[in-house]
């Protein structure tokens, strides 16, 4: 390929790419290093159908005339990422200064949003991606082996969980297990405890969100699975049988090995939607017990007045949170396809 | 499916052009962006009346207008050229400087308004209120009567009517509340400090005052309440509780006024509609001032429209909300603050607080950012993680960081 055919068949990659991810980045992180102009306030007289009282406004013309100034805003460098509803240094540094024990820090950093955040985030991705890869695996090597005429119909049911949208299906759920829920009435019958409420204890809610996030991606490591058992060599797997292995062995020796690269590109795809962890959270209104990084981003753009440089802040977290999380597999990965170094 | 979009469009369109009431409009584009709840409903239709040859009237009324209406107004023209609010929702169009003082459409088109419609900010008009609405007391006079109780007057009674309710063993969460974890529990925060007296904000500052005894009490009061309710409470928001109500499994609750129509819904069991009562808001700590607060729900025109489509604007809404649009059917839909309205049942509470002296919830620029403070710090005190001082040490950290990041402090 000359260059300029090149050019002309990586134009349009490189456009969008350009449009929709550097383009975006780039306001994000100017976004994240700005805050609106101090507002001008003025005291003055507010009447309502209530009567009227002197009431703080905000001086209009006098904020206009800084934002025309400045458009973008105040430069506040790095500041609100070390506030106290990002990393929080000084509050972070002050629980080290005070704390009696480790244990006493770690309880205490629950208290400030973005680690609180963390706690859940980080729990539900490394609890629900290794087990969405077990499930899927299982479920994959169990349809795989059943009869021909039915596999149509398992591989369609199999995939429901992941077809349903994910805050329907968190919402189906969340009424399922309310206390008067068929569920949430089942387990009060079963545990014999009437008070049971699986949306009152904060544990409860983690299981519940966890169960309800292996439920929804299972299907997506199965899928990927089942195609990658369709190439298994027969050759390899009638030698093993040859050899004597037994059906386990078989799986762990011959099959495990042949799917390892579609794993890793599981567990890619997994570490990245579980730590965007976000529909679960709505649907089942867990927010007093559970939050993530979108659900912060979420809050902060929702409420009466929206935080733009806090939420931009919370979303660059986010990415370097992901980069983070995926490093590992980002390394090897390269290593694979750069086998010289 | 094209062709049969294209037919309901010309359809609708015909239908429009042929219930043009005559609202004296020739020419202009009237959008109108609110929350979804049957008195807003009764105004949207009331302005697409005035659809017609030349005028367009659209209405996109949904409860996630506050998510959309600063954004639909901020472009020149604005999407939405009036945006129904409330007088907390109001504050964020006015930060944003995207709607418009109405002294001279009032001046011009607007007879027959009253002077407590307006609402007026340092002389300017800039919202014209046609409802009130409050939080107050429901309870089920049934389960009262039962247990020889007389309504409660003071949140301390309600505890001790629910202790005496659940010990009779009628019920075992006598109270409802909207405890959801967010908008509804910083609501019911601002209520029961309002009721110990408390002042959300240091004098003529943005400067967050809640961390004092008046915060402890409301905090641990509504702790109290929070034991008589459903262990799920604080995933509760007023729908929820409306159904437990309709459910029959609560005999005390805090309900919104706009909301007592709708607990004597048909698809309620006649018995729990016949015992469904209201009353005034309660008090709380020995104070005199209702655990409650006012809000009105009004109209506001938008500011970066032409001046045709701002007067269109006025004039649809001014026909929206003109005294014969009240009825039997519209009437017990709100408290209207429109001439002519007389109260129904349904209204008796909302009166009641207005009675009482209930303080209008406070319209400044920075209580929003204080509500979604509240909302996200207070949970852990509720569930028994934290101590009351604690969690509004909390609060008031999450609101000093969101209004320095704003520019108030």
């Amino acid at each position: 390929m000359n260059h300029k055919t090149f050019f002309w068949f990586f134009f349009p990659t490189a456009l969008a790419m350009l449009l929709f991810i550097a383009l975006p980045l780039t306001s994000i992180i100017s976004q994240s290093l700005h805050t609106p102009h101090d507002k001008v306030l003025i005291v003055g007289e507010t009447c309502d159908p209530f009567g009227c009282k002197t009431a703080t406004s905000v001086d209009h013309e006098a904020t206009a005339m800084l934002k025309k100034e400045k458009p973008l805003g105040k430069w506040v460098g790095l500041q609100i990422y070390f506030d106290r509803g990002h990393l929080a240094l000084k509050e972070v540094g002050e629980l080290w200064e005070e704390k009696s024990s480790i244990g006493d820090f770690f309880s205490n950093l629950k208290n400030l949003p973005f680690y609180r955040a963390m706690g859940f985030t980080l729990t539900f991705t490394f609890v629900v991606t290794p087990l969405v890869i077990v499930f899927g695996f299982i479920i994959a090597l169990g349809v795989n082996s059943i009869n021909q005429r039915l596999k149509g119909v398992m591989v369609f049911f199999s995939l429901l969980p992941m077809i349903v949208t994910p805050l329907v299906g968190s919402l189906i759920l969340f009424w399922m297990i309310d206390s008067r829920g068929i569920i949430g009435t089942a387990l009060q019958v079963i545990f014999e405890n009437p008070e049971l409420s699986l949306k009152a204890s904060t544990g409860l809610t983690w299981i519940t969100l966890i169960v309800y996030g292996v439920w929804h991606a299972a299907p997506f490591a199965f899928i990927v699975f089942y195609a990658g058992l369709q190439t298994v060599p027969e050759e390899t797997l009638e030698s093993a049988m040859i050899d004597g292995a037994s059906r386990f062995q078989q799986v762990m020796h011959v099959i495990v090995p042949h799917l390892s690269p579609l794993v890793a590109f599981v567990a890619l795809m997994q570490l990245m939607d579980n730590f965007r962890v976000f529909e679960p959270i709505i649907g089942f209104s867990a927010e007093a017990h559970a939050t993530s990084l979108s659900w912060i981003i979420y809050n902060d753009l929702g409420g009466e007045t929206r935080l733009l440089s806090s939420a931009a802040t919370t979303s660059v977290l986010t990415i370097i949170g992901v980069l983070i999380l995926l490093m590992p597999v980002l390394v090897r990965t390269w290593r694979e396809f750069n086998p010289s170094e | 499916m094209f062709l049969r979009k294209i037919a309901t469009v010309v359809a609708l369109t015909t239908l429009a052009s042929s219930a043009w009431a005559g609202c004296g409009i020739s020419e202009g584009r009237v959008s109108v962006v609110g929350n979804e709840f049957p008195a807003i409903q009764t105004i949207g239709a009331g302005a697409m009346e005035c659809a017609g040859d030349g005028v367009t009237v659209e209405t996109n009324l949904t409860a996630d207008h506050q998510k959309i209406n600063v954004a639909g107004m901020s472009g020149n023209p604005a999407e939405y050229t009036s945006a129904i609010v409330a007088n907390s929702s109001i504050v964020a169009l006015i930060n944003n400087d995207v709607i418009r003082p109405l002294n001279d459409l009032v001046e011009k088109h607007g007879q027959g308004l009253q002077k407590s419609q307006l609402v007026t900010i340092d002389g300017n008009i800039m919202g014209i209120a046609f409802m009130a609405n409050a939080q107050h007391l429901t309870y089920r006079s049934d389960v009262l009567k039962d247990q020889r109780l007389s309504p409660p007057t003071t949140y301390e009674e309600m505890l001790t009517a629910a202790a005496k309710i659940r010990k009779s063993g009628l019920m075992q969460n006598p109270v409802g509340g909207a405890y959801k974890a967010g908008w509804n529990l910083a609501e019911e925060f601002v209520n029961m400090y309002i009721g110990h007296g408390g002042e959300f904000f240091k004098p003529g500052t943005a400067e967050i005052a809640v961390n004092n005894q008046q915060g402890v009490d409301a905090l641990n009061m509504m702790k109290s309440l929070s034991e008589y309710m459903n262990p799920d409470f604080l995933t509760h928001d007023s729908n929820a509780t409306s159904a437990e109500w309709k459910a029959g499994n609560v005999a005390l609750m805090n309900m919104w006024g706009s909301r007592i129509g709708a607990l004597r819904g048909d698809e309620v069991d006649a018995a729990v509609v016949a015992a469904t009562a209201t009353a005034g808001p309660m008090t709380v700590g020995g104070g005199s001032t209702a655990a409650s607060t006012l809000w009105w729900d009004g109209w506001t025109v938008a500011k970066n429209i032409s001046d045709v489509d701002a007067e269109a604007t006025f004039i649809a809404m001014m026909h929206a909300i003109r005294p014969a649009m009240l009825n039997e059917t519209t009437s017990p839909q709100a408290v209207w603050l429109i001439e002519g309205y007389e109260p129904t049942p349904a209204a008796a509470g909302v009166f009641a607080a207005a009675a009482m002296g209930t303080k209008p919830y406070p319209m400044l620029p920075y209580a929003g950012l204080m509500h979604s403070a509240a909302g996200a710090e207070l949970v852990d005190f509720m569930q028994g993680k934290e101590t009351a001082s604690q969690a509004l040490a909390d609060l008031e950290a999450a609101y000093t960081t969101a209004a320095t990041e704003k520019g108030y402090l």
